[in-house]
């Protein structure tokens, strides 16, 4: 593996890994829980006071009631549940509901585009001689680690009424001249692209990197054309990062909160939004858990629907 | 493995692939141009450009709050770090060493607090505070339940990347220690941990940029007198743009070039396994 290994949270290591393949890991397990205790006992428990308890606890309150003063108390009720749902108290109220589709569908939004613009830079890095691939790749992660919010409101900046972006989108009859490209569905989309990119690409480049190329030169001479031997030679091996990266990019996106909130407006509100309004200014911590739970059901499915997906390539394999 | 392809002519290296990849880079880079050309422009307000100056970096040094926040994430960053490498690093050991109930299960969840959106955790930590304040536990928003959150999503990503390359190294190396006579926690001394030192160096730079980058989590638990940087950012921003805020900002971005860099150099000389 030549590929910096920054990169390795983007492929996690699991047990099929070529990774942990290797002679490391299958060698001696010794059978002792007294010292493994000592090594781990303390990170594990760090990991479930303030990862998983939480995240359960946010579970059993979300069938708790919000007293008059913003406090959680009894009755236990699925009331929450049903707002999300859209059955608040005055009967049918789409706004939840509506809310919730809009995140996924912003989500699903920006994987595919990721996905577009990703696939073709990622080819291309893996493509390069050695010393400018490494140059290439550092270029992808540097903004991949400069801070999120920085990286978002600069787009403020540059959708901003007199910017020479917005001047020339106004040439070409995108928005009206005068008037600022944000806030609205457009900005929110473009600085979700930006934002999660190189989440996309860094998968796929792994991807790449091992691709076996003589499958596409066996392709082409056989009559493919550029398409067919995309589609069978190239892509099924690109699939793994394809679906890592659509994950990587699919759940945060999905609870994304920065990005809505400095550029969305007030009246586009994504799953983010309502949750930090919920646990914040409305201190409605009951419903807030309600939806931070169902998200969380949303994305352990897609969890769950990718492992499962992965476990059966490995058994097709021969 | 040589399945790279010196001279094939098809695919991703003319040019309409060319000029994609240089759209993508620019479309990365332009949000960074564009805070660090503003921090230099001297136009009070808008974005026109109207001169060059360091006027508003200078003012950050006169700018007590703004130097506070700096201070804070620092902090924040190097405590935190700090812990995080350490139980990571403990856990990635521990799980690579011994066999015990719930090891598997641990192993498998590693990566899930990676996929968590931020908020979740965020949210959940929020919970995790006040109950503990409810309690009379002593974590109180602030400094002190921002470290803890920071260390939580930290943990895991030092974990992999300690784990991987603990799966990496010669396991002859620790039999012959113990063959020789060595305890535990001297092959671990001597042998393993000299052998790790690059990967856990690594993992610490990493948990580092993590904690830099971090808005959400610090946002959800911070608390009075602990504004960090990004804090800061969000609440001007939302005030409405200034070129302070620009300089500011150029400040983490100079710090992400650093250490991506530095983790870069420090990736490139080490072996990764392979």
């Amino acid at each position: 593996m030549t590929e910096p290994s920054y990169v390795a949270p983007c492929a996690p290591v699991s047990r099929g890994s070529p990774v942990c393949d290797r002679k490391g890991t299958d060698t001696p397990l010794r059978q002792g829980l007294g010292p493994a205790a000592l090594v781990c006992g303390v990170p594990v428990l760090w990991m479930l006071l303030f990862f998983l308890f939480p995240l359960l606890g946010l579970a059993v309150m979300s069938f708790f009631s919000r007293g008059p003063d913003g406090e959680v108390t009894p009755p236990l009720t699925w009331e929450n549940y049903r707002r999300l749902l859209g059955f608040g108290e005055l009967g049918f109220d789409p706004f939840y509901p509506v809310v919730l589709g809009r995140s996924l569908l912003l989500g699903a939004a920006t994987t595919l585009l990721c996905l577009l613009s990703a696939l073709p830079l990622a080819l291309w890095l893996a493509r390069l001689p050695r010393r400018w691939q490494l140059m290439a790749l550092t270029l992808v992660v540097i903004p991949f680690w400069t801070n999120f919010l920085v990286r978002t409101y600069a787009w403020q900046v540059l959708l901003s009424p007199d910017s020479p972006l917005t001047r020339l989108l106004n040439a070409v009859g995108i928005g009206q001249s005068g008037a600022g490209l944000y806030p609205g569905w457009g900005a929110v989309l473009t600085a979700m692209v930006c934002d999660f990119l190189p989440f996309m690409v860094l998968p796929i480049y792994v991807a790449a990197e091992r691709l076996n190329w003589t499958l596409v030169e066996a392709a082409m001479d056989l009559g493919a054309n550029r398409w067919q031997a995309f589609r069978h030679a190239v892509w099924p091996q690109l699939r793994p990062g394809v679906a890592a990266g659509s994950i990587l990019v699919f759940l945060p996106a999905t609870g994304q909160f920065v990005v809505p909130d400095l550029l969305g407006g007030a009246k586009l509100a994504f799953l983010g939004n309502l949750l930090q309004q919920q646990f914040g200014p409305s201190r409605d911590w009951p419903f807030g858990a309600a939806l931070a739970t169902a998200t969380l059901g949303l994305m352990l499915l897609a969890l769950a629907w990718r492992a499962r997906s992965a476990a059966r390539q490995e058994t097709h394999r021969p | 493995m040589n399945t790279r392809h010196p001279r094939t002519r098809h695919g991703f290296t003319g040019w309409p692939a060319q000029w994609w990849v240089m759209g993508v880079y620019l479309f990365l880079y332009a949000p960074l141009l564009a805070v660090l050309v503003q921090s230099f422009n001297a136009a009070r307000f808008g974005t026109e450009w109207v001169g060059f100056t360091t006027h508003w970096y200078r003012q950050l040094l006169h700018n007590q709050p703004a130097l506070q926040a700096v201070l804070n994430t620092l902090i924040l960053a190097s405590v935190s770090t700090l812990i995080a490498t350490f139980l990571g690093t403990s856990l990635a050991y521990g799980l690579s060493r011994w066999r015990f109930p719930g090891r598997d299960w641990i192993e498998r969840s590693l990566s899930v607090p990676v996929f968590v959106p931020d908020i979740l955790l965020a949210v959940g930590l929020l919970l995790a505070v006040a109950t503990a304040q409810e309690l009379g536990l002593g974590l109180e928003p602030g400094m002190p339940a921002m470290i803890v959150g920071h260390v939580t999503f930290q943990i895991p990503f030092v974990a992999i990347v300690v784990r991987a390359r603990l799966a990496g190294l010669d396991p002859t190396l620790e039999e012959a220690a113990r063959d020789l006579g060595a305890t535990s926690w001297q092959t671990f001394r001597h042998v393993t941990l000299p052998l790790l030192s690059p990967a856990v160096a690594a993992a610490a730079l990493l948990a580092f940029t993590l904690s830099l980058d971090d808005f959400v989590v610090s946002f959800f638990t911070t608390g009075p007198g602990a504004t960090t940087l990004p804090i800061l950012i969000h609440a001007s921003v939302k005030r409405g743009l200034s070129p302070e805020i620009h300089a500011l900002s150029s400040l983490l971005i100079l710090a992400a070039l650093v250490l991506t860099l530095a983790l870069t150099a420090l990736y490139r000389k080490p072996p990764i396994p392979s």
